[in-house]
Formats: structure tokens, sequence, C-alpha cells
């Protein structure tokens, strides 16, 4: 899956990644016409699986380096990172479409799920995560949308969405902060049956703080696989910065976990034969080696090596959103859970749908900057745009 | 009139199981030998006896005081009502599943089998409860073991036998202390724990959790919208004002 985008071996990629979708709109049929029952091994001991841990819990963290690329640039105005916000923007406005897409099938009645937009329940953590993503989705398509207007050349709509900008990055930090954070919240109500290894009440902070970590690693993996496919040159400088903040953030991270460990004196369950341990210290490896690495300047000046380290930030992140969905709800839940192939078809099928479409927009649309040899007037508006809004 | 709660006393249970099938009944859902011996709670089976060798106990959704279903539910489709139970309103629900998930005494149950399905569990007969009736199961009960009417009286009648016949029970109420008290009370010789029930709940309800972390939410957008739009006003004022200062030392680019 993580090579979906180079060249070289293009129709064999091809073929596999129409494998996937047929395989994937098969089980797509199984599920919308058979019911959840005969499409997933979910069952009354365990009704949230694969779907919400990885495609809802993960996706919506991967596309966190949307919401901090944003930030850093036009808050922070640290212009450096500039060549580097379009693709975030693109990857996490994808992301949550995708996220929308997987909850479809998750959903019992996918018909209904604007719900909540009307039905209010403001006690609900699940409530609040839905109109932020609503919203957050809705401004980066905002946040998108000059990227498209710059292809049509429609000046005057480019310039409206340019003058708002700053409001509505600002609300896209607001909305991810709330939302990231909650993501993590929806397992507060579940102290007994969250294993103690993942239970904490700073689940939100822990689920913010890594997917911002994440989110770095993302930008560095899809820099990679962008400059693998389209022969463009690895900006090495920017993605040293993010790598080293990246290592900064995720020792912070592990700091954090484990003295919250300590605290709540649940280190001993690390230490007994159990596959919660196991996965326990798998999660922790993930995230350690490269939070380690990523201190060494040779490791960050070496573009591969520094790819790898976010691929395993990147596991790492995986492997602790999984842990808290399925690893550390099985126990309680007295039944085992592996997804069904239908289950993990659709995942697949999602992910593919993911790379071919941020493939597509990257060949259609001008998301990388092109380096000087041919500045188009529709890219000096976009820059008189943004030093407008920056006065 | 006063909240209504449901008391079931395992020493008085025999086994029959005519709640079920009443249950079943006034449901419309197929009751049957095999369904019968099933003893868990599913999408057809909204209450059941569970055996244990010559003892018995009852599982049925526990009414909480403060349910964690109705906490969770992002659409507002369970509501407890004055009158003790804890109701579900299909039409709102789009198949989260959240509640299942959250319940402390795992009860919802889900139409897996449907491409269109609901969320099953008991609501303590409510229809029968607003006609000024008992439920089902304590009507069909023939020993007694089963008894509805004012959640007070319930209590009430559960201190008394424990206070009569200590050595008859295991000592505890259940559905008192947990997660902020239940509208079921169970009494059992033998911890229930032995039935699948939970003895290590917290006291406090669990929405308590979720709403702390909740509270924070007005503080983020605003502190953290004042933060950002200051942030924001103090970079680019740097860089104007360098701007202004000189025009001929041009704001640093990433020329490296």
């Amino acid at each position: 899956m993580n090579r979906g985008l180079p060249l070289p071996k293009f129709t064999y990629w091809r073929a596999v990644f129409l494998t996937v979708m047929a395989l994937g709109a098969y089980a797509a049929y199984l599920r919308f016409l058979h019911g959840l029952g005969a499409s997933t091994h979910l069952s009354d001991d365990f009704p949230w699986g694969l779907w919400i841990g990885f495609d809802v819990l993960c996706g919506v963290g991967l596309a966190a380096g949307g919401f901090t690329l944003a930030a850093a640039v036009h808050i922070f105005n640290i212009e450096k990172y500039k060549p580097i916000v379009r693709p975030a923007i693109l990857t996490a406005f994808l992301g949550y479409l995708l996220v929308i897409v997987a909850l479809l099938f998750d959903l019992g009645r996918p018909y209904r799920i604007w719900h909540p937009l009307i039905m209010w329940n403001p006690h609900s953590v699940m409530f609040e995560v839905g109109w932020c993503v609503t919203l957050y989705t809705t401004v980066l398509a905002l946040e998108f949308s000059p990227v498209v207007l710059e292809k049509l050349r429609w000046r005057r709509a480019l310039k409206v969405v340019h003058g708002a900008l700053i409001p509505l990055v600002i609300a896209g930090v607001l909305l991810s902060t709330l939302h990231q954070s909650s993501l993590g919240s929806l397992y507060l109500i579940v102290p007994h049956k969250l294993h103690p290894l993942w239970y904490t009440p700073l689940l939100p902070i822990l689920f913010f703080l890594s997917a911002v970590t994440v989110g770095l690693a993302m930008t560095i993996f899809e820099s990679w696989h962008s400059s693998k496919a389209f022969g463009r040159q690895l900006e090495v400088p920017l993605l040293r910065g993010m790598a080293r903040l990246l290592a900064v953030l995720e020792s912070a991270y592990l700091v954090m976990r484990f003295l919250d460990l300590a605290r709540r004196g649940a280190l001993g369950p690390a230490f007994e034969p159990t596959p919660e341990a196991g996965f326990f210290w798998l999660e922790i490896a993930f995230m350690a080696v490269p939070a380690l690495l990523l201190y060494f300047v040779r490791v960050r000046a070496n573009p591969k090596a520094l790819y790898w380290c976010a691929v395993l930030a990147i596991f790492g992140f995986i492997t602790h959103r999984l842990n808290v969905s399925v690893t550390g709800m099985e126990r309680a839940s007295g039944v085992q859970y592996v997804p069904k192939w239908t289950e993990v078809m659709v995942t697949l099928a999602i992910v593919a749908l993911g790379f071919a479409l941020f493939r597509a927009a990257v060949q259609y649309l001008p998301i990388f900057e092109r380096g000087g040899e041919e500045e188009r007037p529709s890219e000096m508006l976009a820059s008189a745009g943004a030093t407008q809004a920056g006065s | 009139m006063a909240s209504k709660a449901v008391l079931f006393d395992g020493t008085l249970c025999i086994g029959c199981r005519s709640c079920e099938s009443a249950c079943a009944e006034k449901w419309g859902l197929p009751y049957d030998e095999e369904i019968a011996a099933e003893e868990r709670l599913s999408e057809h089976k909204l209450t059941t006896v569970v055996t244990r060798g010559e003892r018995y106990a009852r599982r049925l959704c526990m009414h909480c005081v403060e349910p964690t279903c109705a906490s969770v539910c992002p659409v507002g489709a369970f509501r407890k009502t004055d009158l003790g139970p804890v109701i579900y309103e299909e039409w709102r629900c789009m198949g989260c599943r959240y509640c299942m998930l959250a319940c402390p005494f795992h009860v919802p149950a889900y139409e897996w089998s449907k491409t269109l399905p609901k969320v099953r569990k008991c609501d303590m007969c409510n229809e029968r409860q607003l006609a000024g009736k008992v439920t089902a199961c304590t009507e069909a009960c023939p020993t007694g073991a089963t008894a509805s009417g004012d959640r007070d009286a319930m209590l009430a009648e559960a201190r008394k036998r424990l206070a009569e016949n200590p050595a008859q029970y295991d000592g505890r109420i259940y559905g008192v202390g947990e997660v902020g008290g239940a509208s079921v009370f169970m009494l059992s010789a033998v911890p229930l724990t032995q039935f699948g029930y939970r003895s290590d709940l917290p006291a406090e309800p669990l929405p308590v959790l979720t709403r702390r972390a909740l509270a924070f939410v007005p503080d983020v957008v605003g502190v953290g919208g004042v933060l950002l739009g200051g942030i924001y006003w103090i970079t680019h004022r740097r860089e104007a004002v360098a701007a202004a200062e000189g025009k001929n030392r041009a704001p640093r680019r990433n020329h490296e």
C-alpha cells in the first residue's frame, strides 16, 4: 500500500489498485444489501471494529497535517513551509472525505448521517465530533478551493476566498483541536471496559498530541512519495525541520504517556505476559525508535532514513489507536475480534482511493509549486492575495 | 406519577422463563425452546434468565437514573422518562452503536441481520406503565420473583427482605450503588458476578466523565481563538514593521 504512487511499476500497481477496488466494490455490495451482520465480525459484544478503529480514528488523525501546516504558515508566519501547505491540505481534505465514506459503511442507517446536525445532544462527545468534522470538512473544502479556482482562473472567487483565509485557518485549528482530542474523549465513558494500559483521563490530550505528531510524519511521507512519483526535488531542509519537531513532540508524548501510566499505577500490566502487553510495547517501540533516531543530524539529513522514521511514527500512531479501539476493548468484551475480509477490503479500497485521488489531484491541479521556470499569472495572484490577507 | 422500578429477587426465581416469553410476546418477537436456551440478551431477546446450577438471575435493561446511553447518543435517541423507563426513539437513530460500546451493563443489542437495523432493548413496558399497569414480565411471574411498582417502594421492599433474612442473600442490592443508581434492583443469594454482572462499576454516573472533557470546549474556542488571532497579529506585524522601517531591507524569505 505504501508504494501506490511511484511510476516505475505503474502497470503492476494499477493492477493491484483495480483488484482492490473490485473486491472493495463486492464488499460494499455485501455490506449494503446484506447488512452489517453478513459483512462484518461485529457483534453485540464488539460493536466497533476496524471501520471505526482504523478508518475513522486513524483517518482523522492521519489528516491532521492540514491544520498544523496551515497554522504554521498562515498564523505563525513560518514562510519556509509554504511549499508543502497545499499537499497537506489536500491530504486533509481527502482524508476527511474518506472518513465520511467509511462512516457511511459503518453506520447502521447511513442515510441518517445528518441527524446530529438537527437532533442535538450536547452531552454527547459523538455529537461534538460530528459537528466539528462537518464544519472542518467545509473549512478544508474552502481552504483547498483556491487550487481549483486557480485552475479555472476564477479570479473574483479566488479573491473572496483569500480574504477569508485567516478566519478560516483559525476556525480550522480550533475545530481540529476540539475533535482530534474528542476522538480520545469518546473512550472516557468506558473506564470499566478499556484496559488500564490505555484508559486514562488524559486520552483527549494524548489523541490531540499524537495527531499533531503524525500529521508531521504524514507530510514527510507524502513529500517523499510525491518526489519519487513526479521527479520533484525533495524539500530536504523543510523535512529536516519537521523531523526535528516530530522527534520533540513524539518524545513529549512518550514522557506524558509513561508519567500517566506510572501515576495511575498501570505499569504493572505492561510486564505481564499478555497479548495486551505485547501490543503495548509494539506501539511504544514504533513511536520511540523514530523519536530517538530523529535527534541525530545524520538521520535527519538522509532522506531515506527520514522517510522510514516517518513510516515508523505512522505505524506507532496506528497501533495506539487500534490498541485503544480493539486490543484494549477485547478482554472486557469476552470475545476476540478479527475483522472479516469484507471489512479489510472496504478499508483497503478506501485507502487505495485516497492514494489515487491524491495522485490525480497532484497531476491535474497546481498542488506543488513548480520551481520558478513557469510562474503562472494565477500563482502571482495567489501570492498577491496572501500578502493582501496578511496586511 | 412517581418513578417506577423493577425488583428481581433471585431467591424466589424458579427459572420458568415466563418473563422471557411474556416479553417476547409483548414485542412480537419469536420465542421457542432454542431461543429460551440462549440465555443472553440479543435483538430477539430483550430479557433473559441466566442459570447457574440451581440458581437464577435475570438480565434486562437497568434503566439507570443517569443513563450512559442517553448521554452518549449523538442524536438523543435515548431518554429517561419521569416514569422511570429509559426509552429509545428509533426514528432518530443513525446506527453509530456508541450506546452499545458505552453501556456498563452491556444491554443494547443490534439487529445485525437486518439491512436497516435498529437498537433493541427493554423499555420497562413504557406504554403499560403509562396505562398504570405493571410490566409484562411482572405480570407473568408466578412466584413474585419479579415485582414492579414505585421506585421508593421497591427499594424499601428490597431493604426489608435483606434485613429480615440476611442469611438468604449475599448482602447487597444491585442497582443502587452502580453508576449513580438504576431503576432495576437485583437481590441474589450469591454474588451476581456469577451471572455476568460486574461488581467493579464506579459509584458515580459515567456521563460525568465525558461531561468533564466537554466542559473544555468553550475555553478552547474562546482562549484558542484569541491566542491564534494574537499570534497572527504579532507575527505579521513584525513583518509589516520590518518592511516599513527600511524598504531596502527586504523581509526575510527562504533563500537558503
